[in-house]
């Protein structure tokens, strides 16, 4: 059924003498004593864990100790500028709420009541709960939830192990509708890096993405970019964000009626006969289909849906026109909103068609990667089971594992028991919609470890908890980017862990051990592992030391550059009429259904990002929480007056199904729709080993009981929440 | 002899409190003090609402009423850059610059001195650019000489729409904002 290609792009083989030496003329030593009359001050090179967009940076430590982190003035990503989660990194090994030592739990799960044991205490425990849980159900009653590059070693031990179960958050709670809609209609995927060209762009139009709140840095270096060259901006969001009041038009779209939206343009620019015409007669698929689907919803019959004036449609969809190619309509990154998130990006996808901008400078670019060969482990253990999370593909167009999958499987035991969870630096308590659910699940365990660096709320949980040394006091996997320009980069300590806290590699190879599973560790260190595979690449670990990264070389970018325009969808065309979906028995060419309203007096809650955290990992963080302790409630300016509500005044968020918050102030403004309430993501936290944040703002997610699943792929839509505000907290 | 001053592109600055963190580390600002902030301003009504973003910290006035009411002399404009400074050993922490600072951009340090942005003179002395200046992912912000009409705080201010804070105040700022 599902005949989705993967991913895509350029590998750069053969990456030794001549592109080294090219390479190496541009990339400068960064390891080292600093300049003559700066005290005692070193630097070392390292990438980036605040976020998962991975920076390169260059700490500096002074007599002994952190100091500061700079971006790496070589990286093709930040161009010598971190963002603020990257500047505040010190913050996480400083933090003094940091897991110390392994832990085991002496009382219930969930009452956070712990022993600290040595690491051959933990590790022993676990391995044998291992051996049991196979010898009863299989390895395959094993899954690992992980999210970030740290998460790779530990992941070979468990593959080894024999374990099939594996999943991030990243792609039923975040991302994962985007990348099937553009694979669905392109072929490929958007990825992370996104490979959007705003730097470029001549027009960029955002879709509830609020970049410069959301702040992946390269977009954000790009999008200022941008607006210092006058791009034409046009934000649809239902709240005036910092990315809105750099537009010339804003659009003040109803919340959940964005492709409703997307589908007015469309019809503009098709009738209006404003699209890339021969763009599209060379590269589209189904196009009279589409045109003849697309005649109904004109910016009229879209007026009620979104709220937005048929002459503003018409307005901006004629302006998009007037820069195409270069005229972006971002693909977002958090895109699990209302359940129909892939047809919903799938129509992204088509509006970027019509405008020609795929593989087009200022629109979507072709990223290329250096090719770092594998170390030559022995095979997995192979399993006949299969995998939990998505039985008899009912969700067709699931590209990858998903956790909500893993967690149903895990509470109904079919199709097969789960009966242990590694959780490797994810929040799923925080991650995951409907909280009640992930802890039945929990409860259903014989084994729940969790390797984090502070005391999450979903370490609260486990059985033993493995604290992890943070980014800047370990190595790590490679960083092989795919990105604009391709790069290799490393990961190495700039100091050593304050406390018994271990290396996820360390840990991931001892765990090995202690199951009998040497053989798939033949190195004894990380560093023998790095250079082995660096020298593949005819790189060396000791000059990645040095420099941090090795750029390779640059790629053509575009169509007009030479990149060849294949598209692998089953037609080898842009599918504006998708013949896959429609055998499935979806919309071949996306529909709208409007949203369920939520109670009367109720608001629809949305969340969103802040510059200075990340999820839910960084609120302990003393340099980030310095910058922001809690969250706020954004509360219409109207709604406020009607109320009595002051901004600063504390209330509590009541939900549909009777969840009530922790106290949140509120933010009354005019910058956002009368119809929804808006905070920031990651805040409220429960866990008592947090203590510098317990308690400060609220947690969107507590809220988050109930969840819209996106039938193509299964992701776990959460805007389809909704609350009322209680005073007096 | 240079007059140092800051050029900020309110254009392209997102308020991420970048330069907040930054500075932080680099003069390792004691927790729930900064020497540098981010301000908001919202006008208007949806749908036609204006934000204005602004990165303040002190703005190494012309008539720094902070020197003139420094009952020590702690507070005082030095020759190079023509910065506003504190010297720490003199100041006595009796809070009288606090007061007559009209951008709250002023705190007492834990340690019992005024505390306040140098214009990170220890990084300019060297040739670089304050840290605020230096990490701004917008690049957002630009530092030099307001004296040498080459440079490019000059320009900017001479072919692009600017503002001050608080103009009336009678304190001559050396930061710009562009519209």
């Amino acid at each position: 059924m599902n005949r989705i290609s993967r991913r895509r792009f350029l590998k750069i083989a053969g990456f030794g003498a001549g592109a080294a030496t090219l390479a190496a003329a541009s990339n400068r030593s960064l390891g080292g004593a600093m300049p003559a009359g700066t005290g005692g001050v070193h630097t070392v090179p390292t990438y980036c864990d605040i976020c998962f967009w991975k920076c390169n940076a260059v700490a500096h430590v002074r007599d002994g100790q952190l100091w500061k982190i700079v971006g790496n003035p070589d990286d093709p990503l930040c161009r010598g500028r971190l963002c603020p989660r990257g500047t505040g990194g010190i913050g996480a090994s400083i933090d003094p709420d940091r897991l110390r030592a392994p832990l085991m739990r002496h009382k219930a799960r969930g009452e956070e009541k712990w022993v600290e044991v040595t690491w051959d205490e933990a590790l022993g425990y676990i391995a044998e709960r291992m051996q049991t849980i196979k010898a009863k159900f299989g390895p395959e009653a094993v899954a690992l939830f992980s999210h970030g590059i740290g998460g790779t070693f530990l992941k070979h031990t468990l593959r080894a192990y024999g374990i099939t179960n594996s999943a991030a958050p990243s792609f039923a709670q975040c991302r994962g509708p985007r990348d099937v809609g553009f694979n669905l209609t392109f072929g490929e995927e958007i990825g992370s890096p996104e490979r959007t060209d705003i730097r470029n762009a001549r027009c960029l139009v955002l879709i509830g993405s609020h970049l410069g709140e959301n702040m992946h840095n390269t977009q954000v270096q790009e999008f200022a970019e941008a607006n210092g060259n006058g791009a034409t901006i046009i934000v649809a969001d239902p709240r005036f964000s910092i990315a809105a009041s750099k537009a010339k038009h804003y659009l003040p779209v109803k919340p959940g009626s964005d492709l409703a939206l997307l589908l007015a343009w469309m019809n503009v620019l098709v009738t209006e006969g404003l699209y890339d015409t021969d763009y599209v007669t060379q590269h589209g698929y189904g196009f009279d289909y589409f045109k003849a689907e697309l005649a109904q919803y004109t910016p009229e019959w879209a007026y009620p849906e979104t709220g937005i004036a048929p002459e503003t449609i018409r307005a901006t969809a004629r302006e998009m026109a007037r820069h195409r190619p270069a005229t972006l309509v971002h693909p977002g990154r958090h895109a699990t909103w209302y359940g129909d998130d892939t047809q919903r990006s799938r129509a992204i996808a088509l509006l970027n068609a019509l405008l020609g901008s795929w593989g087009r400078k200022g629109g979507f670019y072709y990223p290329s990667s250096m090719d770092v060969p594998a170390y030559p482990y022995p095979p997995y253990p192979k399993s006949d089971r299969g995998k939990v999370d998505n039985p008899n593909q009912r969700y067709p167009f699931a590209t990858e594992a998903l956790t909500s999958g893993i967690r149903e499987a895990t509470i109904t035991g079919q199709p097969y028991p789960i009966k242990g969870w590694f959780v490797y630096a994810t929040n799923l308590i925080h991650a995951m919609p409907n909280q009640e659910e992930t802890i039945r699940a929990i409860r259903a365990l014989d084994l729940l470890v969790v390797v984090d660096v502070i005391p999450s709320e979903i370490a609260g949980w486990a059985d033993v908890v493995l604290p992890e040394a943070t980014y800047l006091e370990r190595y790590d996997e490679l960083n092989v980017e795919t990105f604009r320009e391709p790069f290799i980069a490393l990961r190495q300590p700039v100091v050593t862990p304050p406390a018994d806290q271990k290396p996820n590699w360390w840990i991931a190879r001892e765990l090995a051990l202690k199951l009998g599973l040497g053989a798939y560790y033949p190195w004894h260190d990380i560093e023998e592992y790095l250079d082995y595979r660096l020298k593949g690449a005819g790189l060396s670990l000791a000059e990645l030391k040095q420099k941090g990264l090795v750029r390779g070389p640059q790629q053509p970018l575009y169509f007009e550059d030479g990149v060849p325009a294949e598209f692998p969808t089953p037609s080898g065309k842009i599918e504006f009429y998708s013949t896959q979906l429609k055998d499935a028995g979806f919309d071949p060419v996306p529909r709208y259904t409007r949203p369920a309203d939520g109670p009367p007096g109720s608001f629809r809650l949305l969340s969103g990002r802040a510059p200075v955290h990340t999820f839910s990992r960084t609120q302990s963080n003393p340099v980030l929480r310095d910058a922001m302790d809690e969250n706020e409630i954004w509360v219409n300016g109207d709604v406020g007056a009607r109320l009595g509500l002051r901004s600063g005044d504390y209330v509590r968020l009541r939900n549909q199904d009777g969840v009530i918050s922790d106290r949140v102030k509120a933010r009354v403004t005019a910058a956002i729709r009368p119809d929804c309430v808006y905070m920031v993501h990651g805040f409220g936290h429960t866990s008592k080993g947090l203590r510098s944040t317990f308690g400060k703002g609220a947690s969107d997610a507590q809220l988050m009981t109930r969840y819209a699943v996106d039938p193509l792929m299964g992701g776990t839509g959460i805007n389809v929440n909704f609350v009322t505000i209680e005073q007096g907290a | 002899m240079a007059r140092f001053g800051m050029v900020i592109d309110t254009k392209k600055c997102v308020g991420c409190m970048d330069c907040v963190v930054a500075c932080k580390t680099e003069n390792d600002v004691p927790d729930g003090h900064c020497r540098d902030w981010i301000s908001q301003r919202l006008q208007g009504e949806m749908p036609d609402l204006r934000l204005t973003i602004t990165s303040e910290r002190c703005n190494h006035c012309e008539s720094p009423p902070c020197v003139t009411c420094c009952p020590t002399g702690a507070s005082h404009v030095q020759d190079f850059g023509k910065v506003v400074l504190v010297d720490h050993d003199k100041c006595i922490g009796c809070k009288a610059c606090l007061a007559a600072c009209p951008y709250g951009a002023r705190f007492i340090h834990p340690d019992g001195y005024a505390d306040k942005c140098t214009f990170c003179m220890h990084r300019v002395e060297r040739g670089l650019a304050p840290a605020c200046v230096d990490v701004c992912p917008t690049r957002c912000m630009h530092f030099g000489d307001l004296d040498d009409p080459e440079s490019e705080v000059s320009r900017l201010i001479a072919t692009r729409r600017h503002f001050v804070l608080k103009p009336d105040a009678g304190t001559r700022p050396r930061i710009f904002y562009l519209e």
